[in-house]
């Protein structure tokens, strides 16, 4: 009874929250952080970064985060519920959609759209970064490391494995 | 991390497409991009379908994923979603979807139970704060390179929005659908009446 619960719960909030994921997974984060730290306390801020950290470090679309924050809440079967909840109902729009679209021939409204999404996409990014960045930072050295990170991010070309890979060391030697 | 969000830039001239791939092939195909997709499937995603399986024209690819841009979720499910079910229908998307997100889904899954495990022995406890640090690096750089065409541009009324979004979901923490119900019809409606304006 208690896990229908927390299933039923996960598929709810993931299943509502993905209407609204406009400009992807990434964009999201802030919502996934307010549902699963705030609203629901299905976790601790610093579980929270953990399963950022983790679901990066992990191959695969970025959405995974949502597996974790399932996982987290009610086993397997949450990871499987959170997941589907997350990916289900948009992939079916997506599918609805572009089987109309495919009929219905040129409309100006999609491009339309897509440019007016892109500054609130990229405004959704920028709080997932804050978000993310006050929940990994609690001391100025941490705070460090990411300015760091992120300027090598922008600048080079780097893999971004590479970096995730050093923050793991500094981590390892205690530095953050 | 989010090259998913990125837009499309490569072109490749070749105009030639292969024979479609069937289901196992498909999902076979999504299953490699993701699991070679570290920080992001979408750059992997087009090597695969344009580049090296021919499946779609670098403009068709860019069509189909400016499609999955705009509408909600995540993109690159999306993608997969729609490029499945123009090869084959109903059960192309599903070969590729769950191409895409099955094996990934066991990864992090056993991950989460490692971490169930032993995610409070200090060692590895360091150093998950440690990646936690570089992590948020990653995703700032990666907005700061998407914001860089639009400060570029000097698109004031873009700025105006992005800013605003950024301080009502960043700042304020206020729930993300009242802020989209209020940003996306008001952004729409400034770039009708913008496009309005210079297309008579």
């Amino acid at each position: 009874m208690m896990l229908a619960g927390s299933l039923l719960g996960l598929a709810l909030a993931f299943g509502w929250l993905s209407l609204f994921a406009v400009g992807g997974a990434a964009a999201a984060i802030p919502e996934i952080h307010r549902l699963a730290v705030d609203v629901n306390h299905w976790m601790t801020d610093t579980q929270f970064a953990d399963a950022y950290a983790i679901s990066q470090l992990s191959p695969g679309p970025n959405v995974l985060i949502v597996s974790l924050v399932g996982y987290k809440v009610a086993g397997i079967l949450g990871a499987l519920v959170a997941t589907v909840a997350m990916c289900g109902p948009t992939a079916a729009l997506a599918f609805t959609v572009s089987r109309i679209l495919h009929h219905a021939g040129n409309s100006p409204w999609p491009a339309l759209i897509q440019k007016a999404l892109v500054p609130v996409s990229i405004g959704l990014m920028a709080a997932s970064g804050l978000v993310i960045a006050m929940t990994a930072d609690r001391t100025i050295v941490s705070a460090g490391v990411t300015i760091v990170a992120a300027w090598v991010a922008f600048a080079t070309r780097l893999n971004p494995l590479w970096l995730l890979v050093a923050g793991g060391c500094l981590g390892f030697i205690g530095l953050t | 991390m989010p090259p998913d969000s990125q837009p499309a830039t490569v072109v490749v001239p070749d105009s030639r497409t292969a024979a479609a791939p069937g289901l196992l092939e498909l999902f076979i195909a999504f299953a490699k991009m993701s699991l070679a997709g570290f920080g992001g499937v979408l750059v992997f995603a087009r090597r695969a379908i344009v580049d090296r399986y021919r499946w779609m024209t670098a403009d068709e690819f860019n069509e189909t994923f400016a499609l999955c841009h705009f509408l909600p979720g995540p993109n690159i499910v999306n993608l997969a979603v729609v490029f499945g079910s123009r090869i084959r229908g109903m059960a192309g998307s599903v070969a590729a979807f769950t191409g895409l997100i099955a094996p990934p889904f066991l990864i992090v899954t056993a991950l989460a139970m490692i971490y169930a495990r032993y995610g409070d022995v200090p060692v590895l406890r360091r150093i998950l704060d440690g990646v936690s640090c570089a992590a948020a690096g990653l995703l700032l750089a990666v907005t700061l390179r998407m914001m860089l065409p639009l400060l570029k541009r000097r698109d004031p009324v873009a700025l105006v929005f992005l800013v605003a979004v950024f301080i009502a979901v960043g700042l304020l923490r206020w729930p993300l659908p009242q802020v989209l119900l209020v940003a996306v019809p008001s952004s729409i409606a400034v770039a009708w009446l913008g496009r309005n304006r210079v297309s008579p």
